[in-house]
Order: C-alpha cells, then sequence, then structure tokens
C-alpha cells in the first residue's frame, strides 16, 4: 500500500445478470493494493455479490441501478490502544422501497432442508464474513456499509 | 461477461459418481449442478462428489439450489460431500449448516472413502 491516502471508487451497476461479478473486480483491486489477503479479499467478494443480489431481487429498485462505493482508509493512529487499522469498506446502495433488517428471520439449515422456500441466506453470509455491517433502509432505498479490516 | 458454469461427470465406479465444477454456482450453474444430480439418482447413483476444484465463487442461490440436492440425496438414503473449496466457501458452507449433513473433504479420495462407505 504505497501511502495512507483514502482511495475510493464509484461503480454504477445495472440490475442483470452476473453483474455483480463486476463488482467483485473492484474488491480484487482495492484489496491487492491494500494487501488485505486472498482470503479476506474472497469474503468481501462473496459478501458483495450477497449484497448486489438482494438489491437486484428484493429492492424494487426504481432505476435498475445499484451503486457502490468501494473504500480504502486507516481509522485511529499507530500511537493509539488499538493502533491504526485500515479497511475496506462497500456501500451498496439502491433507492428501492427499503426493508426492516429485524423483520429478516435467521434461516436454519434443518428447516430449509425441509421447506420448499431455500433462499433468504444473504444477510446472514454478509454478516459473518465482515468485521462489521450496517444497514440503513427506508422508503428511498437501503444502503449496505460493509467493512473488512487488514 | 460470462461465468457459465461447465459441469463435468465422472463415475469411477457404480457406486458414486463425480461432478466435477467449473465457474460460478449462481442460479443457472446451481441448476446445471441439479440437473446432473437428478439425473444420476434417478439411476440410482446416490453417493455423490461435488469437486469445486476449478470454482472460486459461488452466491446463496446457487448454495440453495445445493441443499435442493442434498435434501433429495438423503431423501433417497445417499451421501453427498464436497471437495476442493476455497477456504471462502468452505466458510460459508459452515455458516449456512451445510457441514452437518454432508461432508467437507480436503481432496476427492478420503471423501471417495466416505462416499463408499469404507471410512467414517
Amino acid at each position: 500500500m504505497p501511502t495512507a491516502e483514502p482511495r475510493e471508487i464509484h461503480l454504477t451497476i445495472p440490475v442483470a445478470p452476473e453483474m455483480e461479478i463486476a463488482a467483485t473486480a473492484q474488491v480484487a483491486a482495492l484489496g491487492e493494493w491494500m494487501e488485505l489477503g486472498r482470503d479476506k479479499i474472497d469474503e468481501v467478494k462473496m459478501a458483495v455479490v450477497e449484497a448486489c443480489i438482494n438489491a437486484f431481487e428484493h429492492s424494487g429498485t426504481l432505476d435498475h441501478k445499484v451503486e457502490l462505493k468501494f473504500r480504502v482508509a486507516t481509522e485511529g493512529e499507530a500511537g493509539d490502544a488499538g493502533g491504526a487499522r485500515t479497511f475496506l469498506e462497500v456501500d451498496v446502495l439502491d433507492n428501492g422501497h427499503g426493508f426492516d433488517p429485524a423483520r429478516v428471520s435467521a434461516p436454519q439449515i434443518g428447516e430449509k432442508l425441509r421447506a420448499p422456500h431455500k433462499r433468504g441466506w444473504g444477510l446472514r453470509i454478509i454478516r459473518s464474513l465482515m468485521d462489521d455491517v450496517r444497514i440503513v433502509s427506508g422508503e428511498r432505498g437501503t444502503m449496505i456499509v460493509m467493512r473488512k479490516y487488514r | 461477461m460470462s461465468e457459465t458454469l461447465k459441469v463435468t461427470l465422472e463415475k469411477p465406479d457404480g457406486a458414486v459418481a463425480i461432478l466435477r465444477t467449473d465457474g460460478y454456482i449462481n442460479n443457472t450453474g446451481g441448476e446445471e449442478i441439479a440437473r446432473q444430480a437428478y439425473t444420476l439418482l434417478g439411476e440410482g447413483t446416490v453417493r455423490l462428489l461435488l469437486d469445486l476444484e476449478r470454482t472460486k465463487i459461488v452466491n446463496s442461490i446457487g448454495i440453495s439450489i445445493l441443499i435442493e440436492v442434498l435434501e433429495k440425496v438423503l431423501d433417497q438414503g445417499g451421501r453427498l460431500a464436497f471437495c476442493h473449496l476455497t477456504p471462502t466457501i468452505e466458510k460459508t458452507f459452515q455458516i449456512m449448516g451445510l457441514a452437518q449433513y454432508a461432508r467437507i473433504f480436503p481432496s476427492p479420495e478420503p471423501a471417495l472413502a466416505w462416499l463408499r462407505g469404507e471410512v467414517e
């Protein structure tokens, strides 16, 4: 990572098959630049895929687009108790109808094996793979902010 | 951009079958795996190994289809194993609890031994 300056990429993708893979290319580029490590890069890519397909399928986005912001930054100082911590943060934003994350039930494999509907894993995967996840959702859309520390 | 999944079948003997995937396991990829798996189940081959050595990314839609496959394998008294998972795919399977009902192995050999009932 050549400098400590924040680095940011903005990307808008259409709601279309496999466009989530285009988003993962940005994760790879920034993750390699900040020396995040192969496994952590793959975890962020997986979380981004899930956030994108959630937006594609459930948001009801009016303009059929999803906006993403990828940012590498550092919080804290080297002399702080926790030291300086560099992270990759990805925002995934849609302008759909929003949802209440508290009303999304946690899926269980035992129930899913016998249920006709086997999906609904996206948020659980995102929360498990990322270090910090915030969801801001309302009638103007949803923003999922996901952070992974180096 | 196309990440179309390719699935190749190998039947080392009449008891087990190996499905090797190459590419992205999403909805269409998952459906292709399911199509081939259901053909095998229909033929009476109920012990299946999914070798994901050439799959580097999956999504939850594709994994949900693999859960359907797992359900049908278990319904027929069979076994399902995975091998050559990337650390992130293995972690995702663990998060989802798939490893409670299917087994994950680093390579095909121990997976085939488990599928054949040679080891537990």
